[in-house]
């Protein structure tokens, strides 16, 4: 790879294709009673048009911050303190408020986690499906009630011309999570931030629901940031996966390659720990210690008090993303120049 | 839908007797009535006449029977002190109560709204802070002191407005006299209903800015938000309503303590209403002056308790459909 | 919000005075200046009106100590009969509108200092037996509860009042008015009490060690006052706060419409009412300084009681 590093290697490199999304070196920062909490620390990622890249984490990783921080509906005081963000060519992190609401809907979707909280309970499925389509496409109300119907049907509502005038509080959870992608759709947006969309809902739901967000995105052309704590959905969705950790990322690469082959430590311990997708082992693995508080985060490398192979270098110097396989990872492990000697597997493995 | 409001109606008739026991009560165990009437020198027989033509001498419960049903009809016997019908004392005050309660309700429910959705929405301006502390004071002031004091500022030092009564009436109807059609009366009314209405009028704008602050931290308006919609729908329309459901009730139950803290007000401004015939009452211990008003009172409350029931039930849609399938 | 930001909290501190004043209560007193303001004026309020016999020019309900000659003497000037200074004027009969202001407010506080501690005791008792027996005593307790919670509390203060004096005889009406007053706003205010205890009451009767300690066969009597009267203390001491405020200001409203305190013994509502005759005349002072201490004090107590109840309780508000 050349010096300055491209990030947008979807689908295996092809570099022509200009990125729905780019993020580079997003920060976000909270201002507390005792200090500022550093709640991303230089993000930096591409989405390509059509693209499902999924953002996987422990809670507290920054991923649902990474996705309220691209469609600026952070919580003060909570706010965006460096870096870029760039929707298709257009920088979109420094508009204000005003500059952004045309943004949202039209060509950044959102869902989110609990579909029992996020439509309004006192207006009817069709008054808040007809007023977001109403306000972004220039239809009369006859109009958008007819898209509104088309819509409920692509999601799947049966007998949506009975549904329309239901109140949300009339409809299953994954009903409502269905009118919810619906509502995200309506516009036809170019991407889709779905923040743990599935995980509210039961199991049984949970795969008709990503099938049908996936096909309907398919179908469109509608690029997806999957936010989820859950690899199996990750595995299952997504064609690119973007671990974080502590508010950093520290590994991006196609989905085979993260999960058959993860080039940092703390991918490869979390990989080791769900049931299933690493086939060799006998006891599940568990990594030593817990995620750092945002207040707490350690010089060098945030993984270092945890990590086996943890030399001098990650506790004073930080690791940028480096070319790693298929993938890329900030580990010093894979510094071309000075590569940090890996402990053995298995002494690792065991957590020494 | 008609087991809720028969429910509701029970209550309410629940309410309602439990009212008049306490009314027929302080008939019969506060003072002697009859002694009350014809005082100390009337002989023994002036007295036992009286008492059977009052129907004293019946078996309590027939009494009570017997004042419930008179209460039906609005009949609450001769006022103690001033020896006339009290429900002609009553109606002949109740427009003025009246009229005062309802300008300082409309006062108080509009910019109680207003102020509250503008503090809420504009946390931290330099305008919502004085409004917020402003209504510290608001709350923290007996209302008749609020009421001397704008006597003193506006009647007395600047002499804009008038410090006492009704100003000039004229009649409508039959037994009706309204002050808002002349300028005197009009003008009376300024400093009472500011008094009467400041205390709800602080309590509905925190109640409305407390509310909408919590809704506005809501999912379903981030999700509005992140659809698109304009600030201006997601605050006014998505918002706003959800904000005033919960507040419909607390703003209706409001009104009825205006119609009571008349009283306050009302001996402040010497207004001719029935809060000013309420105390003059329990000052010399007219029960039944006393009696009549408390159920009147219970009345206006009850009744403003079912309404808000009800206007609670058609707007809240959860409500409506679980009612409907029961 | 999964990745919302994280709270760091401070480590434990070696004395409980250095706790205390690392808490969140000092730490909130400390930054808002209104609050300090209040807790100031209310401390001063407080002393001024429990030194009054010491620091009063003159006992104003002791009608040998006023010279009727010195009736209307404006503020800050020394009477050219008597030669007495009167700080803040003086009234119609020539008394010390700033000894009467003290005396008054010490009424005010007694009032309603006592009135709080009538209705939480009444409150607290009922709310314990509505929740911890439950059964018909809780259906009726609290049923008079929402039946008296239905009107304005000074409304049935004032009915409560009308009633009392119906039973005494009209002579010891000035003598007993201030027993009067304490128990109508004490029995106007008990509802908040017994509904916050009884539902407190219930979600610790359902905690496993009050469970176990029936299981155990403790006396009820034992687990009510050790196990549960402890957990429900709380809420009670925040509502009395903010009750303090508003028996003060019921106690003034009620002397203010002359169902209170005598003229002989005023209160601060008694003294506000007394000088409203005389502001159309001019004599200001009588109305305005009275008028100013109520102010001052309902409005300190007031914003210590909100501030105290927001930082006990921040799901109260």
């Amino acid at each position: 790879m050349s010096s300055t590093p491209s990030f947008d290697s979807p689908r295996g490199g092809d570099t022509a294709a200009v990125p729905v999304l780019s993020v580079r070196e997003l920060r976000v920062e909270f201002p507390t009673r005792h200090g500022t909490l550093v709640a991303l620390d230089s993000v930096s990622f591409d989405i390509a048009p059509g693209e499902v890249l999924g953002v996987v984490g422990e809670s507290g990783a920054g991923k649902s911050m990474t996705g309220n921080a691209v469609i600026q509906l952070l919580e003060p005081p909570g706010h965006i303190a460096g870096g870029e963000v760039h929707l298709g060519a257009k920088r979109i992190d420094n508009l204000d408020e005003d500059a952004f609401v045309p943004l949202r809907g039209r060509h950044i979707g959102m869902i989110f986690q609990d579909p029992l909280t996020s439509l309004n309970p006192l207006f009817s499925v069709g008054e808040q499906l007809i007023e977001t389509i109403r306000t972004h496409l220039p239809l009369n109300h006859k109009q958008a009630r007819e898209r509104a119907l088309e819509l409920l049907r692509e999601v799947g509502i049966p007998a949506p011309e009975n549904r329309l005038d239901a109140y949300p509080h009339q409809f299953s959870g994954g009903m409502r999570q269905r009118v919810v992608i619906a509502l995200a759709l309506a516009a036809e947006p170019e991407l889709v931030i779905a923040d743990e969309p599935t995980t509210a809902l039961d199991v049984s739901v949970q795969a008709q629901i990503l099938a049908l967000l996936k096909r309907l995105c398919a179908e469109r052309g509608t690029a997806v940031m999957l936010v989820t704590h859950d690899m199996g959905v990750i595995a299952e969705t997504a064609d690119r996966v973007a671990v974080m950790y502590a508010g950093r990322l520290i590994e991006i690469g196609p989905v085979e390659a993260v999960i058959r082959d993860p080039q940092h430590p703390y991918t490869r311990g979390l990989m080791a720990s769900i049931p299933g997708i690493e086939t060799s082992r006998e006891r599940l693995y568990q990594i030593e210690g817990s995620m750092p508080r945002l207040a707490a985060i350690p010089a060098g490398c945030a993984f270092n008090p945890r990590c086996p192979h943890a030399v001098e270098r990650c506790r004073s110097e930080r690791p940028e993303l480096l070319p790693a396989g298929t993938s890329r990872a900030a580990c010093w492990l894979h510094d071309p120049t000075d590569p940090v000697i890996p402990v053995s597997e298995e002494v690792a493995a065991d957590g020494h | 839908m008609l087991a809720f409001l028969i429910q509701r109606v029970l209550q309410a008739i629940f309410v309602m007797v439990v009212v008049a026991l306490i009314a027929f009560s302080l008939f019969h165990y506060v003072g002697d009535p009859v002694l009350n009437m014809v005082g100390q020198e009337a002989t023994e027989a002036d007295r036992a006449a009286l008492r059977a033509r009052l129907g004293l001498d019946q078996p309590l419960p027939i009494q009570f029977f017997q004042f419930i049903a008179n209460a039906a009809q609005f009949e609450f016997g001769i006022s103690y002190r001033s020896a006339r019908p009290v429900t002609d004392m009553i109606v002949e005050r109740l427009p003025a109560t009246l009229e005062l309660a309802i300008i300082s309700a409309i006062f108080a429910v509009v910019m109680g709204i207003v102020l509250g959705i503008y503090t809420a929405l504009n946390r931290g301006s330099w305008l919502s802070n004085f409004i917020m502390t402003a209504s510290l004071i608001g709350v923290s002031l007996p209302t008749f002191l609020i009421g001397v004091l704008l006597i003193y500022l506006f009647a007395v030092e600047l002499g804009w407005l008038p410090a006492f009564g009704r100003g000039q009436t004229v009649p409508v109807g039959d037994w009706w006299t309204t002050g808002l059609l002349t300028t005197s009366g009009l003008r009376s009314l300024i400093l009472p209903a500011i008094t009467l209405g400041l205390f709800q009028l602080t309590l509905i704008m925190r109640l409305v800015r407390a509310e909408m602050l919590e809704v506005l931290r809501a999912d379903y308006i981030k999700f509005a938000r992140a659809r698109g919609l304009s600030k201006r729908v997601v605050n006014l329309r998505h918002a706003l309503k959800n904000t005033l459901i919960p507040v419909i009730t607390i703003i209706g139950l409001q009104l009825g303590t205006i119609i009571a803290f008349a009283i306050i007000t009302e001996t402040v401004f010497q207004w001719p209403g029935v809060g000013a015939l309420f105390i003059t009452a329990v000052r010399f211990v007219d029960i039944p002056v006393m009696a009549a008003y408390l159920m009147m009172i219970a009345l206006v409350f009850v009744v403003i308790n079912l309404i808000v029931d009800l206007l609670y039930y058609a707007v809240d849609p959860r409500l409506r459909v679980q009612g409907g399938a029961k | 919000m999964s990745d919302s930001q994280r709270v760091v909290t401070p480590l434990p501190k070696p004395s409980k005075l250095r706790a205390f004043l690392d808490s969140d209560i000092v730490y909130s007193w400390k930054r808002q200046p209104v609050v300090i303001l209040a807790t100031l004026v209310t401390l001063v309020m407080f002393a001024a009106a429990l030194l009054a016999p010491w620091i009063a020019p003159q006992n104003p309900f002791d009608p040998r100590q006023l010279d009727l000659i010195d009736a209307f003497t404006p503020p800050l000037t020394t009477s050219d009969f008597t030669g007495n200074f009167y700080l803040l004027g003086s009234d119609s009969q020539g008394r010390d509108v700033f000894s009467a202001i003290l005396y008054g407010s010490r009424i005010s506080l007694l009032v309603g200092f006592a009135a709080v501690l009538f209705a939480l005791v009444l409150g607290t008792s009922l709310g314990l037996l509505a929740g911890f027996r439950g059964g018909w005593r809780d259906a009726l307790i609290m049923r008079i509860a929402d039946v008296q919670l239905t009107f304005p509390s000074i409304l049935m203060a004032l009915l409560i009042f009308g009633v009392v004096r119906g039973f005494l005889p009209r002579s010891m009406h000035a003598e007993v008015a201030i027993i009067v007053l304490i128990v109508a706003i004490g029995l106007s205010d008990w509802v908040q009490y017994a509904r916050a205890v009884r539902g407190a009451t219930l979600v610790e009767k359902g905690k496993e060690y009050v469970q176990a300690a029936r299981v155990i066969g403790l006396p009820a009597r034992n687990i009510l006052f050790q196990h549960i009267l402890p957990n429900v203390m709380r809420p009670v001491l925040v509502i009395g706060t903010i009750g303090l405020a508003l028996a003060i200001i019921a106690e003034a409203t009620l002397s203010f419409l002359g169902v209170g305190m005598p003229a002989t013994q005023p209160s601060l509502g008694t003294l506000i009412r007394v000088g409203q005759d005389y502001m159309f005349s001019g004599e200001w002072w009588i109305l305005l300084f009275p008028g100013l201490a109520l102010l001052m004090l309902a409005l300190s107590v007031n914003l210590l009681g909100d501030w105290l109840r927001d930082v006990l309780n921040p799901k109260l508000r």
